[in-house]
C-alpha cells in the first residue's frame, strides 16, 4: 500500500514514523539526512515540495518539509531539528529550486541558516528599515519597539 | 515613504545582476515594484540583449503583511476572517484550507450539507477568478473585447455570491466544522439560471478565443514552462496542468463533495500560455458542471458540527484554489489558538516558476508571460525604466509594445 514510506524507512533506519490519518504521515528524521530523505521523496518517489514550515519550539528550531504524494493524495512531512546553539540545516536548493525561496524566508523570519543555497538575500523584510536580527517567528521575539503600531 | 524619499532597491548580494548589466550588450528593464498587468506589488528585473530577457531577478515582499504572526494571536473561529484577507479572489480558498487545517487536527468531518455547500463557493469562486484572469490576459494582448466580455460575465457570478453571502467577495462562509450561511431552496433555481448563462457565455468566448487564430499566433509557443521545469519548481495548478503536470487536490485528495459529483481534471501538455488560457476556459466549464451537480444532489441535514476543542497536534489542509493547491498547517497546544499556522499561497510556487519561463522571450512577451501564473498580491501602479538619463519604458509603453506584436500578427493574417 504505502510504498514510499516502507522504502523510505529502509533508506533511512533513524526514521520515526508517526501517522496521524492515512493521508498524513510525520517523520522525524536526523538533520544530516534531510537531503537524502528528500531527494528520495522528490527524486525516486515523485514528490512535490508544498512548501516548509518553521518553529521555534523548545528543543530546537524545527522545520518541518511537506511533501505532497499526489498519486496517492499523501502529505508526508519530514520534520527536521536544529539544536538552538547551531541553527544549521543543509541547503536542498542547489538541486531542488522549489527550496531556493522558503529557505531564504526561513533564514530571515526564524534565523535558521541554510548554508549552501545561492542565493541569500532577504526576501520578506523591508529594504529600508528592518534589523536583519530581527526574527518575528522567534519566541523571544520582541515587538515592542515597534514603528508599526498596531 | 514619503515621495521625495527616493526608490531603493536591495543592493545585490555577489553583484550578480548589476554585474551582468556592466556588460555592454546587456540592459536592465524593471518591471514593477506594481506590476504593470495585475496592478500589484512584485518587481522583475529583466536582464536583456537586444529585445531577447537573458535572465530576471525577482524581488517580493512589498506587500508582506505577516499573517502567519498575527493569526497565533486569534482564535480558531477569528481566523478564517483574518486569512480570508489574504487575497480578495481567492477569499474562499484560504478559509476554506484553514478550517480544514484544524479539521484535520481535531479529527472531525463536517456535516455533508456543509460540504456541498463549500464545494459551491469554492467552484463558483474558481468560475469568476479564471474569467477575471482571461480578462486581463485578453486587455494586455489588445484584445479589449475579451477583456470586456470576460468581466461582463463574470458580474453574474459576483451577484450569485452577493445574495448568497452578502458580499461579492469575502464570503465568510468557512468555518471550522461547517458553514455559516445554508442555501435556502428559493436560491437554487436563481444560482442554476446564472450557471446557464455563464455556460453560454465561456463556450461562446472559449471559442472566440480558440478560433482567433491572431490570438493562437500570440500565445503560442509564449512563455514556455516545460514539464521538467515544473515539477522541479514545484508548481502548482493551471500553471502545472498546462505543463502536463496532472496534478489536482480537488481529485487527488477528495475532500468536500469533490469526490461525490462528476468532473474532469483538464491537462494540457503545451507548456506555453496558450495551453494555460486553455486550462483556465475548459475547467471554469468543469466548475459550473461541479456547482450544478452540488446543487442536484444537495443533501438535507445540519450545516455544522460544533467542536468542543482543539486537541494538542498537527493539521494540514489543502485545496485546489483558482491559482493551484493552497496550503495551511496549524500546530495546536490544546488551547483555543494555534501555536504555529503557516499559509502557503499558490503563487508562491508559481511567481518562482518566473525565473525559467521568462527567460528566453522577448520584452513585448515578457509581461504577458509574468502574468501568465495569474500572480496573486494587492494593487497600486508605479513602474519607470530610465536610460541614460531618460524614461523609456513605462506601464503603458510595455503595454503599447506588446500590442504592437498582436497588431503585427492581426496584419500577417490579415485580419
Amino acid at each position: 500500500m504505502r510504498q514510499s514510506e516502507e522504502k523510505l524507512k529502509a533508506l533511512i533506519p533513524e526514521a520515526e514514523v508517526y501517522e496521524h490519518n492515512p493521508r498524513r504521515l510525520y517523520i522525524r528524521i536526523p538533520r544530516e539526512k534531510l537531503t537524502q530523505a528528500a531527494k528520495f521523496l522528490h527524486r525516486e518517489r515523485g514528490m512535490r515540495l508544498s512548501i516548509c514550515t518553521g518553529l521555534d519550539t523548545r528543543e530546537g528550531y524545527e522545520v518541518l518539509y511537506h511533501f505532497s504524494e499526489d498519486a496517492t493524495g499523501t502529505m508526508y512531512t519530514l520534520k527536521v531539528l536544529a539544536p538552538k546553539d547551531d541553527p544549521r540545516i543543509d541547503s536542498l536548493a542547489g538541486w531542488f529550486p522549489a527550496t531556493g525561496w522558503i529557505e531564504r524566508e526561513l533564514t530571515e523570519l526564524l534565523g535558521v541558516e541554510f548554508p549552501g543555497n545561492p542565493d541569500m538575500r532577504p526576501f520578506l523584510t523591508s529594504d529600508t528599515d528592518w534589523e536583519a536580527d530581527r526574527r518575528p517567528l522567534r519566541r523571544d521575539y520582541e515587538r515592542r519597539g515597534e514603528k508599526h503600531e498596531r | 515613504m514619503s515621495d521625495s524619499e527616493p526608490l531603493r532597491t536591495r543592493p545585490a548580494v555577489g553583484g550578480e545582476p548589476l554585474e551582468a548589466a556592466a556588460d555592454k550588450s546587456r540592459r536592465i528593464v524593471p518591471i514593477g515594484p506594481f506590476h504593470p498587468l495585475q496592478e500589484e506589488p512584485e518587481f522583475f528585473k529583466l536582464i536583456v540583449e537586444g529585445e531577447r530577457v537573458v535572465d530576471i531577478e525577482i524581488n517580493l515582499g512589498y506587500n508582506h503583511r505577516g499573517h502567519e504572526f498575527i493569526s497565533p494571536e486569534l482564535t480558531y473561529d477569528q481566523i478564517p476572517f483574518l486569512v480570508e484577507r489574504i487575497c480578495g479572489i481567492c477569499s474562499n480558498s484560504h478559509p476554506f484550507a484553514c478550517v480544514l487545517a484544524v479539521e484535520d487536527c481535531a479529527g472531525i468531518k463536517p456535516p455533508p450539507r456543509a460540504e456541498y455547500i463549500r464545494t459551491i463557493t469554492h467552484e463558483l469562486e474558481r468560475i469568476h477568478s479564471h474569467l477575471l484572469w482571461v480578462g486581463l490576459a485578453g486587455h494586455f494582448i489588445g484584445y479589449n473585447t475579451v477583456w470586456m466580455w470576460a468581466w461582463k460575465y463574470r458580474e453574474h457570478i459576483l451577484q450569485v455570491f452577493e445574495m448568497l453571502c452578502g458580499n461579492r467577495n469575502h464570503y465568510a462562509q468557512n468555518k471550522p466544522g461547517g458553514v455559516r450561511r445554508d442555501i435556502r431552496p428559493e436560491q437554487v433555481p436563481q444560482i442554476l439560471a446564472a450557471l446557464d448563462l455563464a455556460e453560454k457565455k465561456v463556450r461562446m468566448l472559449t471559442k472566440a478565443v480558440l478560433d482567433d487564430p491572431v490570438i493562437r499566433a500570440r500565445l503560442e509557443g509564449v512563455g514556455v514552462l516545460t514539464k521538467e521545469q515544473a515539477i522541479a519548481w514545484s508548481t502548482v495548478g493551471p500553471t502545472s496542468r498546462g505543463s502536463g503536470v496532472p496534478w489536482d487536490v480537488r481529485r487527488d485528495e477528495p475532500h468536500a463533495a469533490y469526490g461525490k459529483v462528476p468532473w474532469n481534471v483538464i491537462v494540457f501538455e503545451e507548456g506555453d500560455v496558450l495551453a494555460k488560457a486553455k486550462v483556465r476556459l475548459l475547467e471554469t466549464l468543469e466548475s459550473i458542471r461541479i456547482v450544478r451537480g452540488c446543487l442536484t444532489d444537495l443533501p438535507d441535514g445540519p450545516i455544522e458540527t460544533r467542536i468542543e476543542e482543539v486537541p494538542p497536534g498537527e493539521g494540514i489542509g489543502r485545496t485546489e484554489a483558482p491559482r493551484g493547491e493552497v496550503f495551511h498547517y496549524i500546530r495546536s497546544d490544546g488551547s483555543n489558538r494555534p501555536l504555529r499556522h503557516k499559509v502557503r499561497a499558490p503563487s508562491y510556487m508559481n511567481i518562482a516558476s518566473n525565473k525559467v519561463a521568462v527567460v528566453g522571450g522577448t520584452i513585448a512577451d515578457a509581461a504577458l508571460t509574468l502574468a501568465a501564473v495569474d500572480p496573486c498580491y494587492c494593487c497600486t501602479e508605479r513602474m519607470a525604466a530610465f536610460e541614460d538619463g531618460k524614461q523609456k519604458y513605462t506601464g503603458r509603453e510595455l503595454l503599447r509594445l506588446s500590442w504592437q506584436k498582436t497588431e503585427r500578427l492581426r496584419e500577417r493574417y490579415g485580419r
